[in-house]
């Protein structure tokens, strides 16, 4: 929205008290807030939500959506994913990441890439950001990315706020500019696909002379470059790059991420139209919004997962019996629309469907089915005098759904339960850390990358028990590592697929965790945009939007 | 009376010393780990847990890390939060946005508040006294964000008159919020203008100046309003305070990124350094506007000397 001097004029004559203030903001029309500056050549400018960034706007140190987005439109990786299907393309730096054993990879960059400082991406950046990010002194919270490289462990200090014995990995190697070699600790697969993630962007020279300066204006190889800095609170505008190394540059001549701290506020805008794209709606809105907004209101899957975990070395729950029993007692398609009203899909797979791998119907024990539950409850000797408790963190949303899986199972099991939804992240996730969940919890997960192995070993490998790992159900088998080791060394992606799968089974027949729903994303756009393509993690491909004004 | 601020200003230094530290044991005592919740569902790694926890102090006890602080506060040092920004760019980024909208709105308290006040104080009984008495009964039982939201949507959204978020009009985009931060305390002002506007009135000395035959504007401007002004004074300059730091609400609906918003956001992600730096600020200019009104007192009621 712009503001000509006569409408503030007329508001100034309405509100005789607010002359003096309005008349300065009647001189003053040039700003951003109204966001709708005329498109002008070379594609025009968009506005496009985001939420503040809890970190600077560095890869190695950026793990969450806000910041992710951002620096999704300032950096290209290794591989991209599709959209459509999540798999790994080589439209990104790469040229080909080949290996004959899964285990040492060789990465062929293409030539021609370069950071908006002029400098060229070659193997170097990729090693030394890696290398950098993974080192414990430099505190990155995307280290752990790199903990299934050799010589990893080398760079983790031992002692609190001691020196890492190394600074380099001895899985690192650059072989001549444009080609470097990965040797990995165990063979894996799928890795190449892993390669997209932001944690594994490259950085320029200028990075290691000033961190921090670079987070607030930082020098990627991406569609947009930053010409300012970032202001915490505000939001960073970013504009096409034009020396771009992919195959398609930016549409849109400049884009503008505005800080929202309320997701309202931000809905309000899009429908004033002075914000153009919102990547996710305010609950409230969802109902509304395909009507109002028509084909411009995008619904899309995401690549996450909620189950309801289960404490297994708590005795009631130690007998895998006991877990399907519960699980087996929960309605999810109920849930889904009645609570959820259809932004969630009943899930009846640990592996999410936006990856391959994903079997619509994997979870035969995911499915309601009160006679057979009880059975097994019955056969397993619950005690059901004694109430249940369920546990997830406090203030983000959680206590309707888990009350009605409480009200399931008091219903269907003859349970009854207690909500424990009292504690915040810090006081909760620390207590997960140490075996405190008295009862079934709340479990989440959100891809890190598109590939089944990342549903199944960051959750329920041994590798991955607290504190290490996010192996929250504390669940560990021998049978199921081997099996998902299988999976990663196997030498083609179909056979690592098919290894996967048995994994899956073993943990289906185990049950540490019932698999509940998938998210649905919703995302709207204004008028003045047009190609917005959201993908898996939630994120939108900036550089495909066009703006149509 | 420059010896009678200068003690004030004095007294400032041992309050902002026991302000701070009550807050930063405040922050020290909420339950549970700040370290272990930054990352979520995926715990950071352990060596890159134990680094920052180094990095903040976090392992030290609550005196050291007291003590680390202050030192590092008399060499100007404010301070980072977690993700490495210097707690000073905070506050130098969102002072003046901050600053600007209380500006805003104790500009509508005293403008509207004080005009409704003297117009229904000195016509008491009148149709405009009652007017006033209940739309200020109405805009105080209205919760402020109910108002913010509404005000948004029509002013904003429907009417275009306003921008409905952000600062990119400049004073302009202030205008709306300051109005909506404003409207409890000016009905408030309001209230307490024509009550003790209408006490006085029937002062003695009140109708001794009548007698004399002086005008009515003199009656009222010079021997009334400025004595019945010291109770209205008080509480802008109390409310003063309370708008730069209780702005969060106002804040987080028209996405103005002040300070109010920033010590929410750190109190959450238990920022100590964060929460300390800007509430003791919030502790400082409410004793600095405390004192702006002592002094405006002797201003007021010539009776009032400081020395």
């Amino acid at each position: 929205m712009k503001f000509t001097k006569r409408r503030s004029a007329l508001v100034a004559a309405g509100l005789s008290g607010a002359l003096l203030l309005s008349a300065c903001g009647g001189s003053d029309d040039s700003g951003s807030g109204g966001g709708s500056r005329g498109g002008g050549e070379g594609g025009g400018s968009y506005s496009f939500y985001i939420g503040e960034p809890e970190n600077p706007l560095v890869p190695g140190n950026t793990n969450e959506t806000e910041g992710g987005q951002v620096i999704d439109s300032l950096w290209t990786g290794l591989v991209e994913y599709d959209p459509e299907t999540s798999e790994a393309v080589y439209t990104g730096v790469a040229e080909s990441i080949e290996s004959d054993d899964q285990t040492t990879w060789t990465v062929r960059l293409k030539d021609g890439w370069t950071f908006h400082d002029g400098s060229p991406v070659n193997a170097q950046s990729f090693v030394d950001a890696w290398n950098y990010t993974a080192n414990s002194a430099n505190a990155q919270g995307n280290s752990y990315f790199f903990a299934n490289m050799a010589g990893y462990d080398d760079l983790q200090a031992t002692e609190t706020g001691g020196q890492p014995a190394a600074t380099e990995m001895s899985g690192l190697r650059v072989v001549d500019d444009l080609t470097f070699e990965v040797q990995l600790s165990a063979p894996y697969a799928q890795w190449p696909t892993t390669t997209g993630y932001t944690a594994f962007y490259p950085l320029p020279a200028s990075f290691y002379e000033d961190p921090e300066g670079f987070g607030e204006q930082p020098v990627g190889n991406g569609p947009f470059q930053a010409q300012e800095p970032f202001q915490p609170g505000v939001g960073i505008t970013l504009t096409r790059y034009d020396e771009y190394g992919g195959e398609q540059p930016a549409n849109a001549e400049s884009i503008e991420y505005r800080i929202y701290t309320e997701i309202n506020t931000a809905y309000t805008d899009l429908q004033g139209g002075s914000l153009d794209v919102l990547n996710e709606l305010p609950p409230d809105a969802i109902a509304g919004a395909e009507e109002q907004f028509g084909d411009r209101f995008i619904e899309t899957s995401f690549g996450d997962i909620t189950s309801l975990g289960f404490p297994t070395y708590d005795e009631r729950f130690a007998d895998p019996n006991v877990r399907k029993a519960f699980s087996m007692a929960i309605d999810r398609g109920a849930i889904t629309e009645a609570i959820f009203q259809g932004t969630r899909t009943p899930a009846a797979s640990f592996i999410s469907p936006v990856v391959d791998g994903y079997r619509a119907d994997a979870c035969d024990v995911c499915e309601l089915n009160v006679e057979e539950a009880n059975r097994l409850l019955d056969e397993a000797g619950f005690d059901r005098s004694q109430p249940v408790d369920l546990w997830f963190n406090a203030g983000a949303g959680h206590e309707e759904w888990m009350q009605a899986v409480g009200n399931q199972i008091r219903e269907n099991l003859d349970v009854e339960y207690q909500l424990r939804g009292d504690l915040q992240f810090a006081e909760y996730l620390p207590l997960q850390d140490a075996q405190g969940m008295t009862g079934p919890f709340r479990s989440a997960w959100l891809m890190d990358y598109p590939v089944a192995e990342n549903f199944l070993g960051p959750l329920y490998s041994t590798a991955a028990l607290p504190p290490a790992g996010s192996n929250a159900t504390f669940y560990s088998n021998p049978a199921f590592d081997q099996a998902l080791a299988e999976a990663n060394a196997a030498d083609t992606n179909e056979a690592a697929i098919e290894g996967y799968q048995a994994a899956e089974d073993i943990l289906i027949a185990d049950l540490p965790a019932a698999p509940l729903f998938y998210r649905v994303n919703q995302a709207a756009h204004s008028e003045r945009v047009d190609n917005v393509i959201v993908d898996p993690f939630g994120r939108v491909d900036t550089a495909a939007i066009q703006v149509v004004e | 009376m420059g010896r009678y601020i200068a003690r004030r200003l004095l007294l400032t230094i041992p309050v902002l010393i026991g302000a701070s530290f009550l807050i930063f044991a405040m922050v020290y005592a909420l339950p549970g780990d700040p370290i272990r919740a930054l990352a979520g569902d995926r715990p950071l790694s352990a060596a890159v847990q134990a680094q920052l926890r180094a990095d903040y102090n976090l392992d030290d006890p609550l005196w050291l890390q007291y003590l680390k602080y202050a030192g590092g506060l008399l060499q100007g040092d404010f301070g980072t939060d977690f993700s490495g920004r210097a707690v000073l760019d905070t506050i130098e980024q969102r002072l003046p946005v901050t600053a600007k909208l209380a500006l805003a709105a104790v500009v509508f308290e005293a403008l509207f508040g004080l005009t409704a006040g003297i117009l229904a104080g000195i016509r008491r009984g009148s149709f405009f006294d009652n007017l006033v008495l209940v739309s200020t009964t109405l805009i105080v039982s209205i919760p402020v964000f109910v108002l913010g939201f509404v005000a948004q949507f029509v002013f904003g959204l429907r009417l275009e008159l306003f921008p409905t978020s952000g600062i990119g009009a400049g004073w302009y985009s202030y205008v709306l919020p300051g109005l909506v931060l404003a409207s409890l305390s000016l009905a408030y002002v309001a209230r307490l203008t024509r009550t003790s506007l209408a006490e006085n009135l029937r002062q003695d000395y009140v109708r001794t100046a009548r007698a004399k035959g002086l005008k009515p504007s003199v009656v009222i401007g010079k021997h009334t309003l400025r004595n019945s002004l010291i109770p209205v004074v008080t509480f802008i300059g109390a409310d003063i305070g309370a708008l730069m730091g209780g702005a969060i609400v106002t804040e987080s609906i028209f996405n103005i990124p002040g300070l109010g918003r920033a010590v929410y956001d750190a109190v959450l992600r238990q920022e100590g350094a964060v929460v300390v730096g800007i509430v003791t600020l919030f502790v400082f200019f409410y004793i600095f506007f405390n004192l702006v009104v002592d002094i405006l007192y002797a201003l007021l009621d010539p009776r009032i000397r400081y020395d």
